[in-house]
């Protein structure tokens, strides 16, 4: 018999019951929860007289409404009437439920994608869900981890178990060595680009080869974290020595003999040299380039030397159709050089690049420059408050201010306009977040998306530019 | 939830690949603490020429007249035909929602976003795949008859065009079951109460570190 894939091993420990169609009932071991999509969930538990299956299991912190502007006067300060109720909405039901939540003014108050791991309350071996497509996330500690809507955010609470098909193998090998200066974010958007937006549809991706081993767990979360823009709500890397550094002394860490025995149990999460994966997607690390999206979906990604593409170099009517749209909301040319795309504001941030390492290079690229003039804001928008804390901390705050970025409070923030940070229409925005669709950062926005040191080149520059140049 | 055995109604062309849950339904509208109420906020921005707000009142927004929806031909539609990985991106509810709440019950596609596809049941909207042949074929058919109608039956996985062709669909028997039936998932799941306590149980023994580390 073959080997298992860290998929297969991660279902079967998480089995509680195989149905005979085919469907399964899935134990989760965490449930992260945050403002936007989990109202209607408590809603549903109080309206139906259940209470949640194990308060322990669950973590909440409000991210996606927050401002990232000056807070002190917590929820009641938040000026959208409607955001400040979802927010004050999260708080009330953790209250009345029990669940641990990090609010608004708590320092390890961020992002949850973010949160999760900081805390070590995502564990590899875990299962790991949240009512976010992100949630991928936190698949790079080799745990099983993927978004859910708001009815099983409610169905997990009451029952601590999801009903799930078991999903396809994926094995997408990033081989070799990536250049200096290229991060995880060109990795997995040259993935998604070879992949396409649906390439993943109906699989769980195990990313591995060297250019994956060799990238940080900051790094390795960005790329989980895009996982779902090539269709798959799954993405997952192998638990090493990296891992396992990252998650000791974290707080919710297990500690003692308890250590001990997790980390043993941890080094079996891998798959197996025999295993089986039903498809299989190789990319040699040394071709990938910096990255740079230019239409309206993640898939439209080239590198920084290319050019926006021709609609009729593509015969397919469905695909040519989808780059005259992109195009036209985008308001580009094909054939234009990625370097000629003049950008009005930069967002360094977001669940996929808002961690320290994010923060570093991009506080590399802008130390001693000044950001250019024709640009209206270019924001710097830390995970966590922890993070925020770190950077500070490091100095990058200031070098980021004094370059003439803007340094803010932990949130969602600009990646998808649910708070007072937004895009206007026709700006076109240098984004570290994961999502290019018409809208998605305000109204008529148009949305690039990079890594952080492209992000803060762009900044620099005014338009694209190869961040590598601003490298030491 | 709301039972689905057969539904007999107009079909709405969305004539584009990767329909991401954003254009469905816009974030500003995700701020809602209610399943209910999207319906009029259902493709918003395709739908209307200005940027819609939460709990405005739409009646007076000045709308794209070349949106499908907002062509009389399209009114009262209760099916969707659409094209390859409706409903990817965001994991948001609030699409099913929208959909629902506007009146339609059944979405056809060549394919559809997980998330979304798993959203759909647990709502009382039918996803349905059909391979890409036969939706082209739908599409032109819908172009050419104007009042286009398809019968869609879910306790014998086919739909049936207005010139008779019957067109098997699969689907999940599981979900079939739940759909027809309009049962409520978390009662179902709560029946094995027995093996999920087994289950966590035997798990705390092999990994105890999961339990009571939040909390």
């Amino acid at each position: 018999m073959a080997g298992k894939t860290l998929y297969d091993k991660l279902w079967d420990a998480h089995l509680v019951k195989q149905r005979e169609d085919g469907s399964a009932l899935i134990y989760i071991d965490r449930q992260l929860l945050h403002e936007v999509t989990s109202p209607q969930a408590f809603e549903g538990l109080r309206i139906s007289g259940r209470k949640p299956w194990r308060i322990d299991a669950n973590l909440a912190t409000p991210d996606h409404n927050v401002p990232t502007t000056e807070r002190s006067s917590g929820v009641e300060g938040i000026k959208d009437p409607v955001s400040r109720i979802q927010v004050k909405t999260l708080d009330d039901n953790c209250d009345e439920f029990g669940i641990t939540e990090f609010k608004m003014l708590d320092e390890r108050q961020g992002i949850v994608h973010v949160v999760g791991p900081e805390q070590g309350a995502t564990l590899p071996g875990m299962t790991v869900v949240c009512g976010d497509s992100h949630t991928s996330t936190h698949g790079a500690f080799g745990a099983l981890a993927h978004g859910i809507g708001t009815s099983e955010v409610e169905h997990v609470l009451a029952t601590q178990c999801l009903v799930q098909k078991k999903m396809k193998n994926m094995l997408v090998k990033v081989n070799g060595k990536a250049g200096k200066g290229i991060s995880g974010k060109d990795i997995v958007l040259a993935i998604i680009g070879k992949l396409g937006t649906a390439g993943g549809t109906g699989y769980a991706v195990e990313f591995a080869g060297q250019a994956i081993r060799d990238l940080s767990m900051d790094g390795r979360m960005t790329v989980c974290n895009m996982a779902i823009e090539a269709g798959a709500r799954v993405g997952m890397i192998a638990v090493d020595d990296t891992t396992i550094d990252y998650v000791q002394g974290r707080t919710f860490a297990p500690k003692g003999d308890n250590w001990t025995k997790a980390v043993s149990a941890w080094k079996e999460l891998h798959s197996d040299v025999d295993a089986v994966f039903d498809n299989v997607i190789e990319l040699d690390a040394a071709d990938i380039k910096p990255q740079v999206t230019w239409g309206t979906s993640p898939e439209m990604v080239v590198s920084i030397d290319d050019s926006v593409p021709n609609p009729d170099d593509h015969s397919d009517p469905v695909m040519k159709e989808g780059i005259n749209r992109a195009l036209e909301y985008m308001g580009l040319k094909a054939d234009a050089p990625i370097t000629s795309i003049q950008l009005d504001r930069v967002f360094i941030g977001s669940c996929t690049n808002s961690r320290i390492e994010d923060l570093r290079i991009a506080a590399e690229v802008v130390k001693g420059r000044k950001v250019a003039e024709t640009l209206k804001q270019a924001l710097v928008v830390p995970g966590s408050g922890l993070i925020k804390r770190q950077a500070e901390e490091e100095g990058l705050d200031r070098i980021f201010t004094d370059a003439g970025l803007e340094w803010r409070e932990a949130g969602c923030s600009m990646c998808l306009a649910m708070n007072a940070d937004k895009l206007g229409q026709g700006e076109h925005c240098a984004s570290t977040s994961n999502r290019n669709f018409e809208g998605r950062q305000g109204f008529g926005g148009r949305t690039h998306l990079v890594s952080p040191a492209m992000a803060a080149a762009a900044a620099i520059a005014g338009h694209f530019v190869d961040a590598r140049e601003y490298l030491n | 939830m709301k039972k689905f055995t057969q539904v007999t109604g107009i079909v709405a062309p969305m004539d584009r690949a990767n329909v991401d849950t954003d254009m469905i339904i816009p974030k500003q509208f995700l701020k809602s603490i209610k399943r209910t109420g999207f319906g009029k906020n259902l493709f918003d921005e395709l739908r209307y020429m200005d940027e819609g707000q939460p709990d405005q009142d739409c009646s007076g927004r000045p709308l794209n007249k070349e949106f499908v929806l907002n062509q009389a031909q399209y009114a009262g539609s209760n099916v969707l035909l659409a094209r390859q990985n409706f409903g990817c991106g965001s994991s948001r509810e609030h699409a099913p929602w929208a959909l629902d709440d506007y009146g339609f019950r059944c979405v056809i596609a060549p394919s559809f976003a997980d998330i979304f596809y798993n959203n759909c049941f647990k709502n009382g909207i039918l996803p349905v795949i059909l391979n890409e042949n036969t939706v082209d074929k739908l599409f032109s058919e819908l172009f050419e008859n104007e009042g286009y109608e398809l019968t869609v039956d879910l306790e014998n996985q086919c739909i049936t065009t207005p010139g008779g062709e019957s067109i098997p669909f699969e689907v999940d028997a599981f979900r079939k079951h739940c759909l027809v039936n309009g049962l409520d998932d978390i009662g179902v799941t709560l029946e094995n109460t027995g093996s999920i306590k087994e289950f966590e149980s035997k798990h705390k023994d092999t990994s105890p570190w999961l339990f009571g580390a939040i909390g």
